[in-house]
């Protein structure tokens, strides 16, 4: 077990990534930021409440979103389906799906699947917390990232919001 | 996350713990059907056939309807238009069916036990009983208490009335079983004639014969269907009478000093057992227990193809 971000480092690369999320983007009522169920949610919440206090004015439009019915191992397990709480279209917008780890990129595949649901988004990009980079099924890659790692597919990478750290495990 | 069991047969072998399961599935899949697109992927690997024996207008086209959402390919049949008037049984028909490569069979039944039948000859395809004669209607049950959760937020403690045919209707067995394994509290009330003289030792429910009593006791009232087709003697003298006594109209809910649900499974004979102006009022959930129908069958066919096994 190793620590991969402390507290500190952990609230400072989100608010950095909080900050690369809006910096270039001059329209922000014209961006759908989604999380994804269930623990991208988590790192999302975060996130909308660092954009929110960077523009106290703004209304932010945020939703989450369950890619359970939309897996491609359906039939290995079944997964407890979660919330979707997308409720504005988001046809013509530009779409930022937040998670908090991308390994081997199937459940953000899956999430491209699900958002196709809700409309024909003008852009869609990704945003992630960790990016195992050399673990990757499908050709996915994170538009946004905290921090990068080379893992071993045996290891488990894992973000504790009890104790605010990143640990790997081995 | 997955069912203790490969079928839904009735709501009697289910443990609460498999209801649950599928009430908070088909809470999502109530938010698939709002969206825009209102079709998921998740079964298109998965051939269902729906076996109908008997009529049916909103449970098939429910069935139907959810197996679309879920991307699952469907064959309907009709008993009446096959090749069951030439002789043949049900199990020859129905592995003449699965020798065709389906994955799941939905059945409606007029024989109670049908499906648990099938079930024991075919215990590697995935049975979903969609009322089989005056045992079981469980996706019934399971929509109807979808519908009191979805309006009152729990079932535990509630106070549900089944008022009417309690002794031709699958609908008020299933809806007994499961409001008893959820914690809900059941009164049943209609003539003497159309409740079973031991139901109340068998399934600990209160029987009140006075419906105006009964309707005062109740959060939630569930009126049944008058089943003329299965009643081959007299049990009430006339169906006039029937709505003097056991009728649910504005005026005997007039008083009563609360506002209760009104629910009925369809379809609704009015004048009879509900009058017109009490079906369409705004306590009546009728045609929001449709709807959630879509979602309840959704949830059960989607948690039972997880158990998909290689076909015959």
């Amino acid at each position: 077990m190793e620590i991969l971000l402390s507290s500190t480092q952990l609230d400072l690369t989100i608010k950095r990534l909080a900050h690369q999320l809006v910096e270039n983007q001059n329209e922000l009522n014209n961006i759908v930021f989604v999380g994804i169920q269930p623990r991208g949610k988590l790192v999302a919440n975060k996130m909308m409440d660092t954009i929110a206090s960077l523009y106290p004015d703004f209304k932010l439009q945020y939703g989450v979103l369950d890619i359970t019915f939309y897996r491609d191992d359906i039939r290995d397990e079944l997964h407890e389906p979660k919330e979707t709480t997308i409720t504005q279209s988001i046809e013509g917008k530009k779409v930022i799906l937040i998670d908090d780890v991308l390994y081997t990129g199937r459940t953000i595949r899956a999430a491209l699947d699900a958002l196709q649901d809700f409309g024909r988004p003008k852009k869609v990009e990704l945003c992630v917390l960790i990016n195992r980079s050399f673990n990757r099924e499908l050709p996915i890659q994170p538009d946004y990232c905290g921090l990068s790692i080379d893992t071993k597919p045996q290891q488990n990478v894992v973000v504790d919001w009890s104790k605010n750290t990143v640990i790997i495990y081995s | 996350m997955q069912l203790t069991t490969n079928h839904l047969l009735g709501i009697k072998s289910l443990l609460p713990k498999d209801i649950s399961i599928i009430l908070s599935t088909a809470q999502q899949f109530k938010e698939v059907l709002q969206r825009p697109i209102k079709k998921v992927p998740s079964l298109r690997d998965v051939t269902i056939v729906n076996l109908f024996y008997e009529n049916s207008t909103r449970t098939r086209i429910s069935f139907e309807l959810a197996q679309k959402r879920l991307s699952a390919d469907t064959i309907n049949f009709s008993a009446s238009a096959s090749s069951v008037s030439k002789g043949e049984t049900l199990l020859d028909t129905v592995n003449n069916i699965l020798s065709m490569k389906v994955d799941m069979v939905v059945m409606r039944h007029s024989a109670s036990g049908a499906p648990h039948f099938l079930a024991k000859h075919l215990p590697n395809i995935a049975i979903v009983n969609a009322g089989d004669g005056i045992n079981e209607h469980p996706t019934q049950a399971l929509l109807d208490a979808f519908s009191i959760i979805e309006h009152y937020g729990s079932l535990e403690g509630r106070k549900v009335l089944l008022i009417g045919d309690i002794m031709h209707s699958r609908v008020a067995l299933s809806n007994i079983y499961l409001l008893k394994k959820m914690g809900a509290e059941v009164m049943l009330s209609g003539p003497p004639t159309l409740i079973p003289k031991y139901i109340q030792q068998a399934f600990d429910v209160q029987v009140e014969y006075n419906l105006q009593k009964a309707l005062q006791w109740c959060d939630v009232a569930n009126v049944l269907r008058i089943q003329l087709e299965r009643q081959n003697q007299v049990l009430f003298s006339s169906l006039r009478e029937y709505n003097l006594s056991y009728g649910v109209s504005q005026k005997r809910l007039a008083g009563i000093d609360k506002e209760i649900l009104i629910m009925h499974p369809g379809p609704i004979n009015r004048g009879v057992e509900i009058d017109s102006d009490v079906a369409d009022s705004k306590q009546s959930v009728i045609l929001k227990q449709v709807e959630n129908g879509v979602a309840v069958r959704m949830a059960v066919l989607y948690l039972l193809s997880g158990k998909k096994e290689l076909n015959v």
